[in-house]
């Protein structure tokens, strides 16, 4: 893996007053973003907004699909052009997209998609928070694969996990989903960012073999196979079919186990790598709330308040959602009383923290069914039915 | 070996298609057109989408781009503008191209943006088995229409003329030659071109409409083949059961939408940003 410093001219450098939606934009245009394909859909709208104003300064490409299965569409494109991509949607546009997501995955496509997310199902809530499109993030698109998906908290980590989710792709190959909400979106907040040569990146992972000798899909020793661009004589196919190394159908099933494990392995193989989880005064305690995204800064508060009451109580923010972090919450189901688990949905990732448990300790999820944050109080009266 | 099979990748042989299938003679005049026109390879891409006519990019010695059904065009459009001084190629059905991806074909044109269609119209949809699609002549039996088609098909070259296309043409398997020389000339068009082909699909087509073998279904398209002099002629109502071949738009003097966008769009904002800048240090100043 090659680590690059940011290009200056897409930096902003400085301290900036700005929403989740604009500080998306400016985290890929400092992680080198430069193709933009999108197509309006509220709470997202002002992050393709800005591109279309930003990209051209730095040479980039901003475009208005028709749709957004021609947005995920180009930006693959555009990918086999060399270029590194990002598109933003909500719910109705990240439905669309489902399938594209899938040849993504298939073709092993480093590219970033944010999901604002907003109240659903089906138009639902279009100005309105919501948490939503989590498993569809992970299960949307038909078959077998994994990807990853980073939920920021603020327009700060907007900026800072847009970054990461480029390096993420680059480095594995794989789409990456910013899985942020109308909240954080809409949010004006204080961004720093950093001058260039603060900010790592992780290189493409480019063949400069010989011209002939190139094979799309071969591994390398890290488990992920190289990328060129066309027009560089390399002369490769690719296709969402089943494929040997030549990037060629082969349609069977020794074939398919090869490419299947392939692609769920380079992720479930690297998760302790690619996990990150924030904790808060988990030591002492004996209830666990699990949250992500807008909800954990309301269960700051919750927590407050419970610790107020000498309730032992810790947080742990999932940053990565996806790959979900098994592991330590299995370790804490061991120990702890009861994890609480609020999100603005009526129960998904408090089934991954059900499976993680194994039964070991309770898991009581507080439903929410969007169009606004919890209630402190509720997430405080959970926790004190938890302790008893 | 002929300079055109330098084009061809032979490795991927044998085609998925039938024997007599019109896909085969549309992959050669392909081939010859980039061969006489000296495109190099490495300056080519070929996008398509799913369907029989998609595995044909599969057999270019390019670089080659099998995607999803219906969305060849917006895949391209990405290349295109990443890579603006390549040849991109798109190969799509009638199927792929008029009925899932109808909606990318209008706006691609309407944009003319510079790739190079070739749309083969089949009238069926092949790789599924022979459902109808929306250029199955009227009456005809399709595995899904098997009282007979009612729906009346797309009038392509008028959709695309509708659409502000820049570039139209139509020719047909039977024409092999003249088949060449439109796409040459589409390919050495700058905006978007579209050359619609019809080609027979015996099989999942002709079978059903009494036309089962490959030169049944050539007879029944030269029959169809008329000049845009003698299709004038013929009576508005009997017009849609033609297929006039030749060039109907060729329009030179429209831009090309990544020239536009890489000499307007982006040298004006860094021409402002440099201004802005300039302006911003006067201040500091
Ligand atoms: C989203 C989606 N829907 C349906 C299909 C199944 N499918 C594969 S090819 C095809 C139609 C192909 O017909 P056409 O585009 O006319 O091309 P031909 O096979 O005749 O060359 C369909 C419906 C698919 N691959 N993807």
């Amino acid at each position: 893996m090659k680590k690059l410093k940011a290009d200056p001219k897409g930096v902003l450098t400085g301290a900036h007053y700005l929403d989740g939606d604009y500080a998306l934009a400016e985290g890929a245009l400092a992680a080198g973003c430069r193709f933009f394909a999108g197509y309006p859909i509220t709470p997202s709208t002002e992050t393709a907004e800005r591109f279309s104003e930003r990209i051209p300064k730095v040479g980039g490409v901003f475009i208005q699909m028709e749709d957004e299965l021609a947005s995920i569409a180009a930006l693959i494109g555009a990918v086999w052009g060399g270029q590194k991509v990002m598109t933003v949607t909500s719910g109705p546009g990240f439905s669309l997209m489902m399938e594209n997501i899938g040849l993504a995955c298939m073709q092993e496509i480093p590219l970033v998609i944010a999901n604002v997310q907003r109240g659903g199902p089906s138009t639902g809530l279009p100005t309105l928070t919501g948490q939503q499109d989590m498993m569809q993030a992970r299960w949307g698109s038909h078959g077998d694969y994994e990807i990853i998906a980073l939920s920021p908290d603020s327009p700060q980590e907007c900026f800072d996990l847009t970054i990461e989710a480029f390096n993420l792709s680059e480095t594995y190959r794989v789409p990456v989903f910013v899985m942020t909400d109308e909240c954080v979106g809409h949010m004006h907040e204080k961004v720093v960012i950093p001058p260039a040569d603060k900010i790592e990146l992780v290189e493409r992972k480019w063949y400069k073999g010989p011209k002939d000798e190139y094979k799309p899909y071969k591994l390398d020793k890290d488990g992920i196979p190289f990328l060129v661009k066309a027009g560089d004589g390399y002369h490769f196919h690719t296709t969402g079919l089943t494929r040997d190394e030549l990037g060629y159908p082969v349609i069977n099933s020794d074939c398919q186990d090869v490419v299947v494990r392939h692609l769920v392995e380079k992720i479930r193989g690297n998760a302790d790598k690619i996990i990150k989880i924030e904790e808060d005064q988990i030591e002492d305690a004996d209830i666990v709330v699990i949250s992500y995204g807008i909800t954990s800064r309301v269960a700051i508060r919750a927590v407050q308040m419970a610790r107020k009451a000498g309730l032992k109580v810790g947080t742990l923010r999932l940053i990565t959602v996806w790959p979900f972090p098994e592991k330590r919450i299995n370790e804490l189901a061991k120990k702890i009383k009861a994890f609480v688990v609020p999100e603005i949905n009526y129960g998904q990732m408090v089934l991954e923290v059900e499976r993680c448990s194994q039964g070991q300790t309770r898991v009581i999820g507080i439903p929410h069914c969007g169009g606004w944050v919890h209630d402190p109080d509720d997430i405080f009266k959970t926790i004190q039915e938890a302790a008893k | 070996m002929r300079d055109y099979e330098r084009y061809i990748r032979y490795r991927t042989f044998p085609t998925p298609w039938c024997p007599g299938c019109g896909d085969g003679i549309i992959l050669k005049a392909i081939a010859m057109a980039f061969s006489e026109l000296k495109i190099q390879p490495q300056d080519i891409v070929v996008v398509a989408g799913i369907g029989c006519s998609g595995r044909l990019p599969t057999f270019f010695n390019t670089n080659t781009l099998h995607t999803t059904h219906g969305r060849a065009l917006t895949f391209a459009t990405g290349i295109k503008l990443a890579k603006p001084d390549k040849t991109v190629v798109v190969i799509s059905g009638d199927g792929d191209a008029l009925a899932i991806g109808g909606n990318h074909l209008i706006h691609a044109a309407r944009r003319n943006i510079g790739i190079k269609m070739i749309l083969i119209n089949n009238g069926i949809y092949g790789m599924t088995g022979g459902q109808v699609s929306p250029l199955t002549p009227q009456k005809f039996i399709t595995e899904t229409t098997p009282y007979g088609n009612i729906e009346p098909k797309f009038d392509t070259v008028n959709l695309l003329k509708a659409s502000k296309a820049s570039f139209v043409a139509r020719e047909t398997v039977n024409r092999p030659i003249p088949l060449k020389q439109v796409i040459k000339k589409s390919f050495q068009h700058k905006g978007f071109s579209v050359v619609e082909v019809i080609s027979n699909c015996h099989i999942n087509l002709g079978r059903k409409n009494n036309m089962k073998d490959p030169i049944a279904m050539s007879r029944w398209i030269a029959d169809k083949t008329v000049t845009q002099a003698q299709f004038e002629k013929i009576p508005v109502q009997e017009q849609n059961t033609k297929y006039p071949v030749g060039i109907f738009v060729e329009d030179k003097e429209r831009l090309e939408y990544t020239e536009l966008y890489y000499k307007h769009i982006v040298p004006t904002t860094q021409a402002e940003t440099i201004k802005a800048n300039s302006t911003a240090k006067r201040q500091k100043k």
